[in-house]
């Protein structure tokens, strides 16, 4: 090769990597743009002082000297208001019974999709997108006419003489709780089933040749191979159920106190932007920061490498 | 298949430890495995031999239970067990991509079957340990199999299945995974470990000289069926077909009418000549048949020899290929027809045939064997 073959080389590369870089960096600054600063803002202003409708300069330079300014007020009152820390401990058990449901309904679910024939995979993969394809708000809101004092449960139920009066199934956990695992279940299939169709059979041949059941084998090797499955679907599940707002809104009542709810308030009745971000950041701090930890973790150590 | 009627069911004597008994496996109609019958001995490393898509790993599968047959039955020790789970069955296999569950150590890979037997805990460590002595990977057992390399991995592979001393131990295209050197030295310490073992073999290869180096019987098949069973070296010297002749080893494959046939010889006229072969056939004179002849039983001269009036062809040669321990030439014969000659280096300074020069190819009348189909 040429010397100026050689530099032509050289420049290509770094074109390519000039490419790279830009494939990579777009989605980065869209990040930073949409998250990063939106969620620095509200950092700030939970921290912020108040000046009428004007929030205050965390810095501020007079006389040679340069102030910073951090209100914690709104972190005290936070934790030590028994509303707040009766609402993050409500949604935390919301968001966990409603992981743990969707666990126990997908898995199931997304082990016979994998393992049914691989003509028909795409048709079943169609059927659990298909609630996507009608507002979210819509059918949310359709299962209040199915839960109804006056719904199709209850007057179904009724007519069948299986019950006199209503049962009270709108407003209370129950309600919500049909509410969510119905809108997050297909966050919770989608992963598991991506992972268990490229599970390797020979695999379960293998434990099954060493002497497995079927039962002993799903729960030796299928379970554990599709550990990276349970974990990305329980996250996609419990992390949007935690600061979910429409369905305890709609579906939920006075017992089902959650985060969402109580932001909402904040913001919009009391117009304590302030105390609402404090909220918000509170419950990112809590829950979201560990559970990224947790998730590296297992990324770092429990990763199985080839499956 | 004659003596294999003598034995009754339930006291199979060692001669069919694993009996096959006109076994057929349909897939839509197509038959993947067509009414085959075999006897397997006890202690024996039986190869089935053949391309892809020749049924070898249809049964395979069917021995593991992972198929169930059509019709047909299979005996393991004389019990049926064609109809059992394969979790219920004392057979192991080592599966071609070895099958390691990724997510367990070395030696919890090893002690997955035992613990299925529900052996006590210190019976399941001394037995994992003499595993991993007998597979040298004593150092690796607390390893994840991604961290081991392809060799290793076979062995513990390996390790997993003797674990629960089957009765038989299936090994699916042993060393396909390996590449080349490795499988050189590999195939020997499979071959070494099994016989100490004293475990019965079925293995499947599409690899004829992984078949020869490591079976004591081959099974060579094609769509669905054996087309001859015996020793390494019968297969090899005495191929029963141009099918098995052309796919073990090269050859030289000559198509005549039989025009002598006498008890000891007969005689077959080609193309190229009267072909002078060293045994009689049962056929009779004006059949069709082919001639095999190895390309290593060929000798080529510069002189026509003179005690040769039989199996001597004059040529040239057009290509030669120097393979170090012999060379391989080719010998375009009158009439067009090539010739593949191997000639064994048996000296340091011995002088290689060029290209274009003119030869002649003789071989003895032993050399040569008459396929009738």
């Amino acid at each position: 090769m040429s010397i100026s073959n050689q530099a032509k080389g050289v420049r290509r590369a770094l074109t390519r990597n000039w490419g790279r870089r830009t494939v990579i960096g777009i989605p980065y600054l869209f990040l930073i743009l949409l998250f990063t600063v939106p969620f620095l803002v509200v950092l700030k202003i939970s921290v912020s002082e108040t000046e009428g409708i004007r929030f205050q300069d965390l810095m501020s330079y007079a006389d040679g000297v340069v102030q910073l300014k951090i209100k914690l007020s709104n972190f005290i009152f936070l934790s030590t208001d028994s509303l707040y820390v009766q609402t993050y401990g409500s949604s935390i058990k919301f968001a966990t019974f409603n992981t743990l449901i969707c666990l126990a309904i997908g898995y199931p679910f997304a082990y016979f999709m994998a393992r049914s024939p691989a003509n028909i995979r795409p048709a079943l993969l169609m059927l659990v997108s298909l609630p996507f394809w009608t507002s979210y708000l819509l059918r949310v809101y359709a299962w209040k006419g199915l839960l109804d004092d006056h719904g199709v449960f209850n007057n179904l139920l009724i007519w069948l003489h299986l019950i006199d009066e209503p049962i009270k199934m709108m407003h209370t956990g129950f309600s919500m709780t049909i509410g969510m695992v119905y809108a997050y279940l297909p966050f919770m299939i989608l992963p598991l089933y991506a992972n268990l169709v490229k599970m390797d059979l020979r695999l379960i041949e293998a434990a099954k040749d060493l002497g497995a059941t079927p039962w002993k084998t799903f729960w030796l090797v299928t379970v554990p191979l599709s550990k990276s499955g349970i974990i990305a679907g329980s996250m996609l599940v419990f992390i949007p159920s935690m600061g979910e707002y429409v369905i305890p809104e709609l579906l939920g009542g006075p017992s089902t106190l959650m985060i969402g709810r109580v932001l909402w308030d904040e913001f919009f009745s009391n117009n304590d932007w302030a105390m609402a971000s404090a909220v918000a950041v509170t419950m990112v701090g809590l829950i979201l920061v560990p559970l990224a930890i947790f998730n590296k973790y297992q990324a770092d150590t429990g990763g199985v490498r080839g499956v | 298949m004659q003596q294999s009627k003598q034995n009754t069911v339930g006291q199979a004597g060692d001669a069919s430890f694993v009996r096959i008994d006109r076994l057929t496996k349909r897939f839509d109609e197509v038959a993947a495995v067509d009414d085959v019958s075999i006897d397997i001995r006890k202690g024996e490393i039986f190869a089935l031999l053949g391309s892809s898509g020749c049924g070898k790993s249809t049964l395979l599968r069917m021995l593991a239970g992972f198929e169930t047959p059509t019709t047909g039955k299979i005996f393991l020790d004389g019990a049926e067990i064609s109809k059992l789970p394969p979790y219920e069955r004392t057979i192991n296999m080592m599966f071609q991509s070895y099958a390691l569950f990724p997510h367990l150590t070395v030696a919890e890979n090893i002690a997955f079957g035992l613990k299925r037997d529900r052996m006590p805990k210190d019976r399941i460590a001394e037995r994992v340990d003499a595993m991993l002595n007998i597979v040298q990977l004593k150092p690796y057992a607390k390893r994840k199999p991604h961290q081991l390399s392809g060799g290793q991995q076979q062995r513990v592979a390996l390790a997993r299945c003797l674990a629960k001393s089957p009765k038989l131990l299936l090994l699916d295209e042993p060393l396909g995974a390996l590449d080349r050197k490795l499988r050189e030295q590999t195939q020997f310490e499979l071959h070494n470990i099994i016989k100490k073992v004293g475990v019965t073999c079925v293995l499947v290869t599409h690899d004829q000289e992984e078949a020869i180096t490591m079976a004591d019987r081959i099974a060579v098949m094609n769509s669905g069926s054996f087309l001859q069973v015996g020793q390494p070296h019968e297969i090899y010297e005495t191929p029963n077909c141009r099918f098995v002749a052309d796919f073990i080893g090269n050859v030289n494959l000559f198509d005549g009418v039989i025009v002598g046939d006498e008890p000891d010889h007969c005689v077959v006229e080609t193309a190229q000549g009267k072909l002078y072969v060293g045994h009689g056939i049962t056929g009779n004179l004006g059949m069709e048949v082919s001639v095999a002849l190895r390309p290593e039983k060929i000798e080529l001269q510069r002189a026509a020899p003179s005690d040769r009036e039989f199996n001597c062809l004059a040529g040239s040669i057009v290509d030669s290929g120097y393979f170090g321990r012999f060379s391989l030439y080719k010998v375009a014969l009158a009439g067009g027809k090539r010739l593949q000659v191997a000639i064994t280096h048996s000296q340091r300074h011995g002088e290689l045939f060029q290209r274009g020069e003119e030869v002649f190819a003789s071989w003895l009348p032993d050399s040569l064997v008459v396929l009738t189909s």
